[in-house]
């Protein structure tokens, strides 16, 4: 199959990059405020609402036991949302993609592109919220910090997870699927507000099979409490590499939507 | 010299539909070079063959010796293109829009600025260079798109219905930057189905109809070779139908009108006059409409 070709990729993967960023400098106020606002308002009404009717989860308090899964959650929604409605307006109504690819720019350089803006959107929210969580005292230093470069990787698998969705895509609208069937699934599911190990065995295995929000996080959790445990490098492995095939398969998809 | 761009064959297919029909052209360095055809003849294909960004199904596209296949991004970097849908970027203004193209082909920041001031006088629309794209008008951005494709210096044009759906004024100030270019020695490929604008702009071209090419020479010559250089126009009615058959003129009607391509437009004027209203006589000038109404039996506009 064609769909797992290597790329051709240069480093004019950061012009794209920068197309997005610049836009982005553009409308900064708006962009600041709503990612830093909507993972506060879950954090006072169920790690202070809440929390105070469910107290300690695994030997911690409750809003310190949501607030890395909020980060995480927040990577994920940054970087879903950057690749899918964002690069379909791009790619669809802006014909943005169409303008780039008359360049000396390839294809697979504008959808790569697209997808580390989206990973670099994820990077943004993480280092937003890092320093409330730090000054409310939910997260631990100098191990936290480390969810500023994870927040790249994570960045990536959802990116590229939304690009696939995107190249397949008949209208925006189309984005409901997925929305539905696998972002809320995955928000409620994967350890985010109680711990993974209140599902039945079979949920568990399948949150840990098809969720990459369960290995992000769990990486997120083991660095806010300032230790990753051995678990933690298997979750690594799965998002290296669901994150590269996935990478590829998006361009190739991509490919085929639009160089028909 | 060999020719800047030559198509051998070329074929392409979307979907099981033969949409581009083997066809072939040479287009010379420093002419402009037309591609005249109603909507779905397969221009905006052709062109976006020629840019490489859609492959052909088959048959050779070189574009100045190197195969379109093979080398796109050496091909792209000397190709200006304005694409048939405006696709200018609303993220950004005016000014932003021909700085962020520069960057795509490694133009240095401030070489990019410069630039693109330059080009902005040069399309007459410096004054707008703070402008969002949404504000302008629909001639404006043409222009800006212009612009655009000027922004890396390049050697051929690539200009896929520049002025479709203008007001006949935007239509000219874009021919005078069109012809203006030309005179740079740049190498313009046009697409168009006004034929006007091809009659007025090209030194050679090729008729396009159903992805085929269905004739080729400069305009004039064209309009000698398949037309002569009148034609009679009379209302359509039974008894002038008789007498242009009896004269074995050919003719083809449309919109009401029999248009006669006649050996002696005059002879059969006055010969006409007998049978119908002399107001409804008209001869005229033979244009290229005339010869792609002759060549397919259909007006070029829909
Ligand atoms: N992406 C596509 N997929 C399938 N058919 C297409 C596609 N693009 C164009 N066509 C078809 O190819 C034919 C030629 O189109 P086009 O090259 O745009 O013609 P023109 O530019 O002369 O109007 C049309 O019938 C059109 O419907
Ligand atoms: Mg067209």
């Amino acid at each position: 199959m064609d769909l797992l070709r290597p790329p051709d990729v240069s480093y004019r993967v950061w012009k794209v990059w920068m197309r997005n960023r610049d836009v982005f400098l553009k409308t900064v106020k708006v962009n600041f405020v709503l990612p830093f606002l909507e993972p506060i308002l879950y954090l006072l009404a169920m790690g202070f609402g809440l929390g105070i009717y469910v107290g300690e989860v695994d030997g911690m308090p409750y809003a310190a036991f949501i607030a890395p899964a909020l980060v995480g959650i927040s990577m994920m929604n940054a970087s879903f949302f950057e690749c899918t409605y964002a690069s379909f307006v791009r790619m669809y109504y802006q014909k943005t993609f169409d303008a780039i690819i008359s360049t000396p720019l390839s294809l697979d350089e504008v959808i790569l592109g697209e997808i580390v803006w989206g990973s670099t959107k994820s990077l943004i929210n993480t280092s937003i919220m890092l320093p409330i969580l730090l000054a409310l005292q939910l997260i631990k230093l100098p191990d936290s910090l480390l969810l500023i470069p994870f927040s790249l990787l994570a960045g990536l698998v959802f990116s590229s997870m939304a690009m696939c969705f995107t190249a397949i895509a008949p209208t925006i609208d189309s984005f409901n699927y997925p929305i539905f069937l696998f972002i809320t699934p995955m928000f409620l599911f994967s350890g985010t507000f109680f711990p993974l190990s209140a599902l039945p065995d079979p949920m568990q295995l399948a949150s840990q099979i098809f969720f990459p929000l369960t290995h992000v996080v769990l990486i997120s959790r083991g660095l806010a409490a300032g230790g990753l445990g051995a678990q933690s490098l298997i979750s690594l492995a799965w998002l290296i590499s669901v994150g590269a095939v996935l990478t590829i398969l998006s361009i190739n998809l991509m490919r085929r939507r639009l160089l028909a | 010299m060999p020719p800047i761009i030559s198509a051998i064959d070329l074929t392409k297919i979307y979907d099981g539909v033969l949409v581009v029909d083997g066809v072939n052209f040479e287009i010379n360095e420093g002419e402009c070079f037309g591609f005249l055809g109603p909507n779905g003849a397969g221009k905006t294909t052709t062109m976006k063959m020629i840019q490489c960004v859609i492959p052909k199904t088959s048959g050779r596209l070189l574009v100045k010796g190197m195969e379109v296949g093979e080398r796109p991004r050496e091909i792209k970097r000397i190709l200006g293109v304005v694409p048939q849908d405006n696709n200018l970027d609303p993220d950004f203004t005016v000014l932003e829009n021909l700085t962020t193209y520069a960057r795509y082909y490694d133009i240095p920041k401030a070489e990019a600025e410069r630039r693109a001031l330059e080009l902005l006088r040069f399309v007459q629309l410096y004054e707008k260079r703070n402008s969002a794209v949404n504000k302008l008008s629909g001639g404006m951005r043409r222009r800006l798109i212009l612009a655009r494709a000027l922004i890396n210096d390049p050697e051929i044009l690539i200009l896929d219905e520049p002025t479709a759906g203008l007001d006949p004024q935007a239509r000219h100030t874009i021919w005078e930057k069109i012809r203006a270019l030309k005179r740079e020695g740049v190498t313009v490929v046009l697409t168009t189905h006004y034929m006007e604008e091809a009659s007025q702009l090209c030194d050679r071209l090729v008729i396009m109809d159903l992805g085929r090419i269905i004739a080729e020479g400069n305009p004039r010559e064209l309009i000698e070779r398949h037309v002569g250089p009148e034609v009679v126009e009379v209302d359509s009615r039974p008894e002038v139908l008789d007498c242009v058959l009896r004269e074995g003129e050919l003719y083809e009607e449309f919109g009401g009108r029999i248009h006669i391509f006649a050996r002696n437009p005059k002879g059969l004027a006055s010969e006409l006059m007998g049978v119908c209203d002399f107001e409804n006589i008209t001869i005229r000038r033979a244009t290229l409409e005339d010869v792609f109404l002759k060549l397919t039996g259909k007006a070029l506009r829909d």
